[in-house]
């Protein structure tokens, strides 16, 4: 077998460099394959297969972030006003700013490890990540969501020393269900993927015994040809092994599965195009029970100190995985001792194979023969692949024969850096009356029934949300077998660790996402998806200020509009976060989400999922969001704008161009610490979202079966019923407090509605000046509100 | 007397480390331990008086749910296992997969080690997760009959529907080995989805031997130990999850 080709680059053209990075399917640019051609001739010799695939997954858009570290001039037009915006690297000047300024002192580890770390008690930590799997979702639904799953599960295992994994959350943007028109050859139905996602999320989840206790499903012909598809686990790991240390001479040890031909190129294929001549290789398959396995492993290891570092093999597999945790000093590896599943890999295909449930571990070399013990005791593979030098080098070597030498420098800093001059004009639409004729009893009907509404019932209890025995609040609450309803954030009290320091602690977990919004407006959108996270971690009794966010950018092509979009949206998510004092902890962006149809790019609408993950003080001051008895006042608490503008019904109607809501962040912060210094009135709390008030009510109506009448005095009642405007909140309030809590509301001036009182009889009754305007039986709501969304 | 037991695991098991808890917390002394410590003899089984087989998916459950775990056990481990069954002193608890392992091991209803009964997929065709009320036989030999009359679990599998011949079944009731039944809030027993969450024959939630030594269940009671697991709010005063452990223990402390 030849161990590995040279590739001629040292003579080559430009064309032929190009070509070079095409025929490899190693995403690079002329620019890149330039530099990498300076550097080779500055080395006197041509680059291995090896050498080159190396830089290329470490250079990949996945690994790197070149666009969103870019150095980039916007000019913005705003009406006849304009701004010039300049960035000498975006996401340290946005993102990472706004939690460098906000400077939370409970930020332990942020963007730098494999997850955030934020402090949970004095002695234990909440590690966070969250991760897309698009493109590998496209191609093979069940195995691209459940390797999707698996990675995330590995970053937090992988983060520190490694975490316990104690919570999962799952978020995905799909076509319509209903989509009746064909589809182009290899584009699979948005049921399909549906069907296969949701599956690959449930295999994967469950056999982990990692509870899956938090998501959310979109559904828009955006996502016709590009699902989304995104994975986060939550982990907890003692603030005493945060660190990492590499020092040379240490042994390098790969753990779990063994490593075969799947997932080859996954780093630089996720930043490209789809289209139907993809190879399906790329897509990895994965094996839960393997993972869970070297899991049990590992934290035993972990809590006997017998390693130092440790990262996952995920994208670019060993070549990232060992490059990456030993780039301050270097490494040497014997590919011809890692453990394959057949014969015939060449060494490059080993190096950068990205076989699932590999983790990467460098410990001292007297603490290793108890290591191997103690994995063969569990049947978990383990193998010493190499070890650490201080050469600064990357050096690779099979069977005695070097196929690859890099200097660290160069392979981790010799990325040329993007640059980009673009200018886009801001959205400026007038607010427009729209005359909705059809009756009201037919309008909620329509919004509650409508698949991005309606319960998602089906996909949650496919789910064991509740292994590990600590989600206390649950993505559905209500009697058993009667009818529920959906929660604002879970609550995960880590009951199964049993030497925690407090235990009256538990975290919470929300999200945001509205792709639909940023058709109207991107800015918009990117406010909107903090909020509604922020306020969704608020309603479950989260204090505002022990709440972090995770952002993730899913964008399509990557054309000027969209980079300025992109570069909008993260300087608006800096200034929301930093007015929030909600740090950004973790992050992630998978860019060139479009499809090449009959040569024409065909983008997704631009998405941000915002989580949002707080840290509660105690259990018994947690709320959810149904109403508990008969006779409470429910309260609207917010500012409310009687706009329909991006919201459910108007995409029902399809009414176009209407300008959303605004989002006033200094009179949310003030609902939102109202709600929280006020905590103590509150039965339950339930945030005005997707489908409006009215949702919201039927909602809450569920688990016990209650019903309310409402008494309004409005000229606007279906803008009232269906606006889905930000930071507006309903409460539930004792009757015996409903006049000190409104004396209250009105002392610290927060805006607020009486909406009315609670009733035994499942009724939803509204009066609006004094007549009737609808009444409609709890039941017969929950019954299409159910019914919707099935597989 | 502290009672002692002993969770076993393998690749695959995870819903030990609540189930610690959960035994823990009624005051039972634990030790987690995998299977390759017992067939190492690193430790003995004889020592505890409780064994449980948590839940999880043992090996993956790729061929049927708790059938290797059970191979496992009935090849390397037979002896041992049969000595500690024979022991009027000693009890076994099989959680959801667990309960898998012990009926394809054949140690329910009856102990003979031949697979007698079977936990199959759910009608359903799907995992369920949710919380469903059990009626409780008071003629049930087990301690686990001093429980309500009507109690809730959660439960959380795809194989969970039991199967049984129309004779063994008859065994099964004349010898009042049925200990839970899936039933309305009511206390009446029913076969509607979702109060019966996978078809299970009679509405079978759980069984035990003759003797009312071996236990298996499908729900979960390690996940109701403290009032906040409970799906609504209401102020529990005793999940049942707790008084399920703490009657095992009494028993064990010849209290009952």
């Amino acid at each position: 077998m030849k161990l590995f080709n040279t590739i001629n680059i040292l003579s080559a053209s430009d064309k032929q460099l190009i070509e070079i990075s095409k025929r490899g399917l190693l995403s690079l640019s002329l620019q890149e394959m330039k530099v990498i051609q300076q550097y080779f001739k500055s080395k006197k010799r041509n680059p291995t297969d090896c050498e080159l695939e190396t830089i290329a997954q470490t250079w990949s858009e996945h690994c790197k972030h070149k666009t969103l570290t870019a150095k980039v001039k916007i000019k913005i037009k705003k009406g006849k006003k304009v701004f010039i915006k300049k960035y000498d690297n975006v996401l340290k000047e946005t993102i990472f700013y706004a939690t460098k300024k906000i400077n939370h002192p409970d930020c332990l580890s942020v963007f730098e490890d494999n997850a955030g770390i934020v402090k949970f008690t004095n002695k234990y930590a909440v590690a966070v990540k969250v991760e897309t799997h698009n493109h590998p979702s496209a191609l093979e639904p069940y195995g691209g969501a459940a390797t999707g799953i698996g990675g995330v599960i590995r970053d937090i295992v992988g983060c520190g020393l490694g975490a316990k994994p104690i919570a999962n959350t799952d978020v995905f943007c799909f076509g319509d269900l209903e989509y009746k028109k064909e589809l182009p050859q290899g584009v699979f139905h948005p049921r399909r993927i549906f069907n296969g996602v949701v599956s690959g999320v449930r295999d994967y989840g469950n056999r982990m015994g990692i509870p899956t206790v938090n998501g959310s499903i979109v559904f828009d012909n955006g996502f016709l040809f590009n699902p989304l598809v995104y994975c986060g686990c939550v982990g907890i790991i003692p603030i005493n092994k945060i660190n990492k240390t590499v020092k040379p001479n240490q042994y390098i040890v790969l753990v779990g599965g063994k490593t075969g031909r799947d997932g080859i190129h996954g780093a630089t294929f996720s930043s490209a195009a789809l289209h139907n001549k993809l190879p399906t290789s790329v897509v990895q398959i994965g094996d839960p029970i393997t993972e869970k396995m070297f899991l049990d492993v590992i934290l035993k290891a972990r809590d006997l100190g017998l390693y130092t570092a440790i990262t996952d093999c995920g994208a670019g597999g060993l070549s990232s995985a060992c490059g990456e945790l030993t780039k301050d000093c270097g490494a040497k590896i014997y590919l011809e001792k890692v453990p394959l599943k057949y014969k015939g890999l060449l060494p490059w295909e080993i190096w950068l194979s990205e076989s699932q449930e590999r983790m990467v571990l460098i410990m001292d070399k007297h603490k290793t023969q108890k290591f191997l013990q103690l994995c063969s005791l569990e049947d978990v593979e383990a193998t010493i692949i190499g070890e650490t030098t201080n050469s600064k080098k990357l050096e690779v070597f099979y069977d005695g024969t070097k196929v690859c030498e890099l200097d660290t420098e160069f392979l981790y800093y010799g990325v040329p850096k993007l640059s980009f001059n673009l200018s886009y004009t801001l959205a400026n639409l007038k607010h427009k009356n729209v005359v909705i004729t059809e009756p009201l009893e037919k309008l909620v009907k329509k919004v509650i029934s409508s698949s991005n509404v309606a319960s998602k019932e089906w996909v949650i209890r496919q789910y064991d949300h509740e292994v590990q025995a600590g989600t206390i609040i649950k993505p559905l609450c209500g009697r058993s077998n009667e009818m529920y309803s959906p929660q604002d954030a879970a609550v995960i009290y880590p009951i199964s660790i049993e030497d925690i320091d407090d235990k009256q602690k538990a975290i919470s977990i929300s999200c945001g996402i509205k792709p639909s919004l940023s058709r109207i407006d991107v800015v918009k959108m990117t406010e909107y998806v903090i909020d509604e996270a922020i306020r969704n971690n608020i309603c479950v009794g989260t204090k505002l200020e022990k709440i972090f966010l995770l952002d993730n950018f899913c964008w399509g092509e990557l054309n000027k509009t969209n980079l300025a979009k992109l570069y909008l949206s993260c300087e608006t998510a800096k200034n929301v976060a930093i007015k929030y004092g909600t740090p950004f902890i973790s992050g992630k962006d998978s860019l060139n989400n479009y499809y090449l149809l009959r040569n024409k790019k065909v983008s997704i609408p631009e998405t941000l999922l915002i989580t949002a993950v707080g840290v509660i003080e105690d259990i018994n001051n947690i709320k959810t969001a149904y109403f508990k008895h008969p006779d409470n006042y429910v309260f609207l608490l917010g500012k409310f704008s009687y706009s329909l503008g991006g919201s459910t019904l108007s995409e029902c109607l399809k009414i176009k161009n209407l300008k959303p809501p605004e989002l006033n962040i200094n009179t949310a912060i003030k609902v939102y610490k109202f709600i929280n210094n006020y905590n103590h009135y509150i039965l339950s709390a339930h945030d005005v979202s997707d489908g409006g008030v009215i949702t919201t009510i039927s909602e809450m109506c569920f688990a016990n079966n209650l019903g309310i009448e409402i008494n309004l005095n409005t000229q606007k009642l279906v803008e009232f019923l269906f606006s889905e405007p930000p930071s507006c909140i309903l409460v539930e309030i004792p009757q015996d407090k409903k006049n000190m809590f409104e004396q209250l509301l009105n002392k610290e001036k927060i805006p607020y509605i009486v909406l009315g009182q609670l009733k035994p009889q499942p009724l939803i009754n509204i009066i609006s000046k004094g007549k009737n305007k609808l009444k409609l039986s709890v039941e017969e709501i929950y019954k299409l509100w159910t019914s919707s969304v099935t597989g | 007397m502290t009672p002692t037991s002993i969770i076993l695991r393998v690749g695959g098991t995870n819903c030990d480390k609540e189930t610690v808890v959960a035994l823990k917390s009624v005051g039972f002394k634990t030790l987690l331990v995998h299977i390759n410590q017992l067939l190492k003899k690193e430790v003995k089984l004889q020592e505890f008086d409780l064994l449980v087989i948590p839940g999880g998916f043992s090996f993956g459950d790729y061929i049927s749910a708790g059938k290797v775990f059970a191979v496992e056990i009935y090849y390397k481990l037979r002896k041992e296992l049969e000595k500690f069954v024979l022991d009027k002193n000693k009890y076994i608890l099989g959680i959801c997969n667990g309960f898998q392992v012990l009926v394809k091991l054949g140690l329910l209803p009856k102990i003979s080690f031949v697979q007698q009964v079977t936990l199959t997929e759910n009608d359903s065709g799907r995992f369920e997760c949710r919380w469903v009320y059990l009626k409780v036989n008071k003629n049930n030999p087990s301690v686990l009959s001093k429980l309500p009359d009507i109690i809730e679990l959660p439960i959380a599998h795809a194989e969970g529907k039991f199967v049984a011949k129309e004779k063994v079944l008859q065994e099964i009731v004349e010898n009042n080995c049925i200990i839970f039944q899936y039933c309305d809030k009511n206390g009446v027993v029913s076969s509607n989805y979702p109060l019966n969450p996978n078809g299970s024959m009679l509405n079978i939630a759980g069984i035990t031997d003759t003797s009312g030594r071996i236990i298996g269940l499908m729900p979960h009671p390690e996940r109701f130990i403290i009032k906040n697991q409970y799906p609504v709010y209401e102020n529990v005063k005793n999940p049942y999850g707790k008084q399920f452990f703490e009657l095992i223990k009494k028993k064990i402390q010849k209290i009952y």
